[in-house]
Order: C-alpha cells, then structure tokens, then sequence
C-alpha cells in the first residue's frame, strides 16, 4: 500500500507552491478585485512550466501525467487564491481526457496544452442541481443559458452540460463560433469573475453520452477538493498565525480555548477532508470502481472543512477580520464560490449516500 | 498511489486468515449471552495464548522482546482479519498496548525477561493505574505516596494512595502506577513510576459501576504497599517521562473504532428498515446528510490511520494527522447512536426485547460517553492538538512550576 503522492506530484506540488507564494496569495488577489480575474502575467508562467499541458497526453503536446498532477495543482492555485483560470482548465481537460473522442482530442487539447485555448466547463443554471440542465440541444444546435460559469471571460471553448435526446450530457462550444454571447455576472466572489454564457442555436458536439457526465462530475468533484482543501488550509494558516500574535486580556488569545480549540477542529476537519480527497483522486486515476463514493465524499468534507476555517477565521481575527482591508474576506466569499462552483452540499452528500447504497446492493 | 496489498502483505493475509479460520471458528458469530467474568478471563487467556503459539502476537515488537519484528502494516493486517471475528481482545489491549511497551523501553534486562514474554503468552494481565480522584486530565496532579523504606540506595518503596477508573485492575495480574516521591518540586519532576504486583499485600481492587451498567473499571486502594527498587521504572523523579511513553503508547491503542462498534453502513441498513410518515427513513433527506456525515466521520479515520501506516511502511515518520483520531472516533459513535435511537421514536428508549441492531446502537450511545473521556478528554486532545501541531501557546498551568506541596496546598 502506498497512500501518498507520486514523487513526481510531490515535486510539481514544491514548484507550483514556490511560484504562487511569490506571485500570488492574497495580496495580489486584491488587486484583482473589480478586474477580469486573470493575472496575465501569472498566467503565461503558468502556461511556459507547462501546467496546463501536464495532464494532456504527449500525443497531443502535453506531458502526459497521471491526474494526481491536476489535484496538487489545484490545491497550490486554491492555497494561492491565484487569479488564473488553472481549476477551470484543469476540469475542462479532465473531460477531453475522459470522454473526448480522437478528433475533439486532437483539435482541442494541444491548445489547451500551449495556453491558445483556455477552456471552462458550464454547467450551473440558477437553482439547478447538476443533474439537471435547461439548456437543450437538437440537430446539433444548443440554446439556452448558462450562469455563473467562472472564468469565461478568458475561455474560447466552453464544455456545456444540456439536456440532449438521451439526457443531459456534456456539448464542446466554440466560444469565437456564432451565437454565442457572454456578459459578466456578478457573485460574491469578487476575484473570481464568473459570466453569463447565452446560447442561441450556437453549433455544440457532444462529448461523451449522459453517464459520461456523471463520470466527468466526479473528476471534477476531485479537483474541487483539492482546491478546496488548499483554500481551506490558507484559512486556516491565517487564523493560526493570528492568534498566535493578537493579545487580549493581557495574554495571547490562542491560550483561550474558545480560539484554540477552534483550530483544533480546523485542522481535524482539514485532516479528515485531505484523507478522502487523497483516496479520491488514487480511485481517478486508477478509473477505480470506488471514484464516485470517494469523489463525493472529499467534496463534502472539503466543502465542511472550508466553510469551517473560513468562516472561523474572520470570527478569530475580531473587528479587523471584518473589514475591508482584511484578507479573511477573500477566503470567505471564495468559499462561497467553491461551494457552488459543481452543485451543492446537499446534492453531493446524497450523491454519496446512493453511491453507497448501489455499491451494497452489489455486494448483496 | 496504490491501495493493494504488496506480494508480501498479501501472503502474510493469506496466512492470518487460514490460520483464524483453523482456529477462530467458534467466534465466527457474537457470543448469545455476554461471557461471565470467569469465563471472559479464560477465553481471552486462550485466545492470546493460541495467537501467541502461532506467532501472532507482538507483530511490531523486536525479536529480542519476543515479538516477531514485523512492521505495523502486518499488525493492521492481523487485526483487520481478526475484526471479522468475535474474539475476546479487550482483556489484553491495555497490557500489551501500553503497560508491556513501558517496561520494555524503560526497565531493566532482568525486569524485561521476567515481565515481558508471560505477558505475550497470555498468562498475565496488566492494568494502567494512573488516573486519581483528585487528577486526571491533570496526571501530574497525582498523590499517591511512595517512600523509601531505608535510606539503602536500594531500598524498597512503600506506597500508599487510591487510583481510580482502573480498567480491568480487578483482574489483573500486574500493573504499572505512577506514584509522587518528592512532593516538595514542581508537580511534574517528584513522580517515579514501578510496576506493582496486583495481588501483593495491601491492594485492593473494587469494581465501580459504569453509566452503561457494565463494572469495567475499578478504584484501587494501596495501603502500605511494598515494592523493589528492581521494579522501579526509569530513574526516581523521572516518573513522568516515564509516563509519556505510556501515553504515547496510548493515543496508538485507543486511537481507532473500538472493534464491532456499529457503523455508518450499519446505520444506512437501519434506516432502511426504519419506516416513516413519509416513507424508509433512508429517503428522507436530513438522515441523508446525517449518513453522509457518519461515513465522512468513519471512513476518514480509516482513510487517515491508512496514511500514516503507508508513511512508516516508507520508514517515514507519520504526520500528525493521528491525533484526530480518537476525538472524531468517540463523537462520530454518540452521533450514530443517537441518530439511530431518534429514528427508532419511542422505542430507541426502550430496552427490553429491543432489536438487535438497535440494541447496539443504544449499547454504542452508553460507551461513547465513556470513549470520550478516557485516555484523554475530548478537550484535552484539542489542547493537544492545537498547542502540539499548530503551535498555539499553552494554557495558563499557574501551578506548574510551584512545588507541589506548595501548590496543593494554595
Ligand atoms: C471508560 C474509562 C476507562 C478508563 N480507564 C483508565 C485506566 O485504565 N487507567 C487510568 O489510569 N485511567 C483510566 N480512565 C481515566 C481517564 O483517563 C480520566 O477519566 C480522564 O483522563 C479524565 O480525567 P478526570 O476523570 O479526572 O476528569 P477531569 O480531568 O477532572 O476533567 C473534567 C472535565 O474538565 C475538562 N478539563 C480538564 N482539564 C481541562 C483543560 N486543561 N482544558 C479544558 N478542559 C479541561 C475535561 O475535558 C472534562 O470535561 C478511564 C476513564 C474512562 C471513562
């Protein structure tokens, strides 16, 4: 048994952390406040280390490594709160990968590879779980609407979910194609710019059929979780360093166990989070029959874990966590984005429980 | 990543399982009736004696302390096959899992052959007499008394003193007792621990009543209890290095599910049954998201043990992620257990003739209350937790560096 990253991911892990610790983190992320959301600069080194092709197949000018790559890159870009669109990149590929058949691999990924093509999935409409969809496709035509999709700004191809003849599936739109317009929209989140994507009879191609975007949720239910986590344990740091340094009452308020045991339960949501997540993305990438039940378990432990550290970060740094000039916010409001970036707690944790059902079912 | 056993571990499981099937058969099944005293003591002196013959006890410990020298990973193994069974395990966990490890790391050779092997064989069992009436989470708070009896280097001690919440020390052979030696310095440099025999002059075990019913634990009282300077362990004033060895050994044993304690899939299966005003329980969605809780809960802990077997499988020293154990185990078991007794409405809280599967939820509701407090309060892990890991400065301990005497006394 071996439950740990590759050392390869290990050392992926050490480089990503080393470029977002100098060029991102929160103070740089407030300068994208009221920006598009991309740091450009950031964004073209992230593209010349090659992280956008680590996961593509060599075959198609990538590198061709395992998904464990993707995972510790999202955690290092959700530790960073990095203004670049890596977690959406990283789930569209995920999808090319898993469910793209040889030409849509061939004309999409080397793009993504090099940086030309920057490519987000859409699912979410308004109120709807991502079981379900209101945008709808026929005679290879997709209409409707698709909002908050972060990242679209900067996308050329968008991978849409919609209702089609054998329910919903994924479609690959070219965003430079015809009908297609976007606007932004705006969220809570105010670094992470999200938009609006209308659809009027723009060309769509299916990718993969209905199950194979229910597989796709579960890849990126993965990746979610280990950006997460890297939020999560950002949040975490800061409450910790915090509380370490404040002093009230004459002594520093880590001591009081109304804070201290606060971070006591950071840290064993995180731990318990990291232990799921780990397991999920070893069942990814061994395509193990066990990937929905792991993926849906570290989306919701992730989503625990952050809700938890970064609503108790604000609440440990007292009057200055909440204001402006505070960077507790951005761990704050992100959580909010994290959370409904692919379907809710609730959707996730019943997903879980019918996962585990089936699996005894099959066992009996 | 790989989650399958390695060519190695895969055999040594093979060899566990057709040995537990040759010899477990009788525990294939939970006994009808809960063993009487007599009869759990012998059960469980067989079954350790049998595993010993086998060599299936002392996995990690060295060959020379009559182990087998294996890693921690064939230990999980074994247990993991074992759990499968109903053998009676409880009587030995606390001698083997913390008493025996204490006296190999801090007595001396003589001590070490006389105590350790009899010990692994099942013929003598050990208890841990360290928590008080006036100090428990506080451990260094203790009062017991030993004193020399001479002024001869090695002189016997005699102690005098009451422990409490002494698990099994009615049925021990041994045990192993932190005691004061100098109350006149700071409470945690006048302890000396020794090993004291359980059936010598002047102790005395008596079983107290737990909350659940059950008399697993006792108060001991030592009236004049004379003990070797040979059966001293570690040097005099050292007692509470001592005891950290013990301790450490514990947040090990304790850390995990107790063994046959329900589980999520347990509840998932009884809130199937379970029909409501709107159909199974399992459909509604707060028990849902409850469930998933449980799973996160329960698999996280395994998912979490599996991380820190796999490090030392590397030879890497284990993250602190294990410390997380014991106080997600004890609070996930109380909220299944009362999850599973409100789905049940009034007849959660009846007793008599209760279904089985319910009757295991209300038996885990009563020992989750006493799982979070033994070997360390759900508070004090916390402490732990964030002073150990995090770094968080200390609480205030305005007694600490008092003498004790002076301390006590203020
Ligand atoms: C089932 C069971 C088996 C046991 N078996 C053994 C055994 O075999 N051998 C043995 O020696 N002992 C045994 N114990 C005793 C156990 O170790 C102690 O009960 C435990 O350490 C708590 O000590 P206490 O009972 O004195 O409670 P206290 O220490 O008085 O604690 C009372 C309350 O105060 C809280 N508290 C105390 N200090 C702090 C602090 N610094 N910060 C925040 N809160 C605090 C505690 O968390 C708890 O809620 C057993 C206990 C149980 C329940």
């Amino acid at each position: 048994m071996d439950f740990d990253f590759s050392d390869d991911a290990k050392t992926l892990r050490e480089q990503a952390r080393k470029l977002f610790d100098e060029r991102a983190g929160p103070a740089v992320a407030r300068k994208h406040i009221d920006g598009d959301g991309i740091d450009r600069d950031l964004w073209r080194t992230v593209v010349e280390l090659g992280w956008t092709a680590a996961r593509v197949p060599e075959a198609h000018g990538g590198i061709g490594l395992s998904a464990e790559a993707s995972c510790v890159l999202a955690e290092e870009a959700g530790r960073a709160l990095a203004a670049v669109p890596l977690g959406s990149v990283l789930a569209a590929t995920e999808a090319l990968i898993a469910l793209g058949s040889p030409e849509q691999q061939a004309r999409w990924l080397p793009g993504i590879a090099d940086g030309s093509v920057v490519a987000v999935p859409a699912w979410a409409e308004g109120g709807l779980s991502p079981a379900k969809a209101g945008a709808s496709v026929s005679g290879g035509r997709i209409s409707g609407t698709k909002a908050p999709v972060p990242d679209l700004a900067a996308a050329q191809l968008a991978i849409v979910s919609a209702s089609g003849p054998d329910g919903v599936g994924l479609y690959l739109v070219d965003l430079t194609g015809p009908d297609v317009a976007v606007e932004p929209v705006e969220t809570l989140d105010l670094v992470r710019r999200h938009g609006g994507l209308t659809l009027t009879g723009a060309p769509a191609e299916p990718l993969g059929g209905p199950s194979g975007y229910h597989d796709w949720l579960d890849r990126a239910a993965v990746l979610g979780a280990f950006e997460a986590l890297g939020t999560a344990t950002a949040a975490m740091d800061m409450a910790v360093a915090y509380a370490k340094e404040r002093v009230a009452f004459g002594q520093k308020i880590g001591r009081y166990q109304g804070v201290k045991h606060k971070c006591a339960d950071m840290f064993i949501k995180l731990e318990l989070a990291r232990a799921h997540a780990l397991h999920a993305a070893w069942a990814m990438g061994a395509d193990a029959a066990e990937l929905r039940q792991a993926a849906s378990a570290a989306r919701v432990a992730s989503l625990d874990a952050l809700a938890f550290c970064a609503e108790e970060n604000v609440q440990i740094h007292g009057g200055i966590g909440y204001t402006w000039d505070s960077d507790c916010q951005f761990y704050y409001r992100r959580n909010r984005a994290l959370a409904a970036a692919l379907g809710s707690r609730t959707f996730w944790a019943d997903r879980l429980v019918r996962s585990l059902e089936q699996r005894n079912a099959v066992a009996a | 990543m790989d989650f399958t056993d390695s060519p190695d571990d895969a055999a040594y499981r093979a060899r566990a399982r057709d040995w537990l099937a040759a010899n477990g058969a009788e525990y294939r099944t939970p006994p009808a009736e809960p063993y009487s005293r007599d009869e759990l003591v012998r059960r469980s002196r067989a079954w350790q004696k049998a595993k010993h013959q086998a060599g299936y006890t002392g996995i990690t410990w060295p060959k020379s302390m009559g182990g087998q020298g294996l890693s921690p990973m064939h230990a999980i193994i074994f247990n993991q096959e074992q759990s499968r069974y109903f053998a009676p395990t409880g009587l030995f966990e606390i001698g083997l899992g913390m008493c025996i490890p204490t006296v190999f790391t801090h007595g001396s050779p003589e001590i070490i052959a006389r105590y350790v092997a009899p010990a692994l064989a099942g013929d003598e069992v050990w208890c841990q007499l360290f928590s008080e009436p006036a100090a428990g989470s506080d451990l260094a708070g203790i009062r017991t008394r030993a004193v020399r009896d001479s002024d001869a280097p090695d002189a016997d001690w005699i102690i005098d003193g009451q422990k409490v919440w002494t698990t099994n020390a009615h049925l021990s052979d041994y045990g192993i007792i932190v005691t004061r030696t100098d109350p006149s310095v700071p409470k945690h440099k006048g302890l000396t621990m020794f090993i004291v025999d359980m059936h010598g002059d002047g102790v005395e075990a008596r079983p107290l009543k737990q909350m659940s019913g059950g008399s697993d634990f006792n108060e001991v009282f030592f009236t004049g209890v004379r003990v070797k300077d040979s059966h001293r362990l570690g040097a005099v004033g050292d007692g509470w290095k001592v005891a950290l060895t013990t301790l450490m050994n514990e947040r090990l044993a304790v850390g995990g599910k107790p063994s046959h304690a329900p589980d999520y899939a347990m509840l998932m299966d009884f809130a199937r049954r379970i029909e409501t005003d709107t159909g199974p329980a399992i459909e509604q969605r707060d028990v849902r998201q409850r469930v998933a809780a449980a799973y996160i809960a329960d698999e996280g802990i395994k998912l979490t043990q599996m991380r820190a077997l796999s490090a030392l499988s590397k030879g890497q020293v284990p993250g602190p992620e294990q410390s997380i154990s014991k106080v997600v185990v004890a609070k996930t078991m109380q909220e299944m257990g009362a999850l599973a007794l409100d789905l049940s409405e009034a007849a959660g809280l009846v007793t008599a003739d209760a279904d089985p599967v319910l009757a295991k939820f209300q038996g885990s509701y009563m020992a989750a209350a006493g799982l979070r407090i033994a070997g360390g309060t759900d508070e004090i892990l916390r402490n732990i937790i964030a002073e150990r890991v995090l770094g968080l400065p200390g609480d205030l301990r305005p007694d600490k560096d008092a003498p004790f005497n002076a301390a006590v006394a203020a």
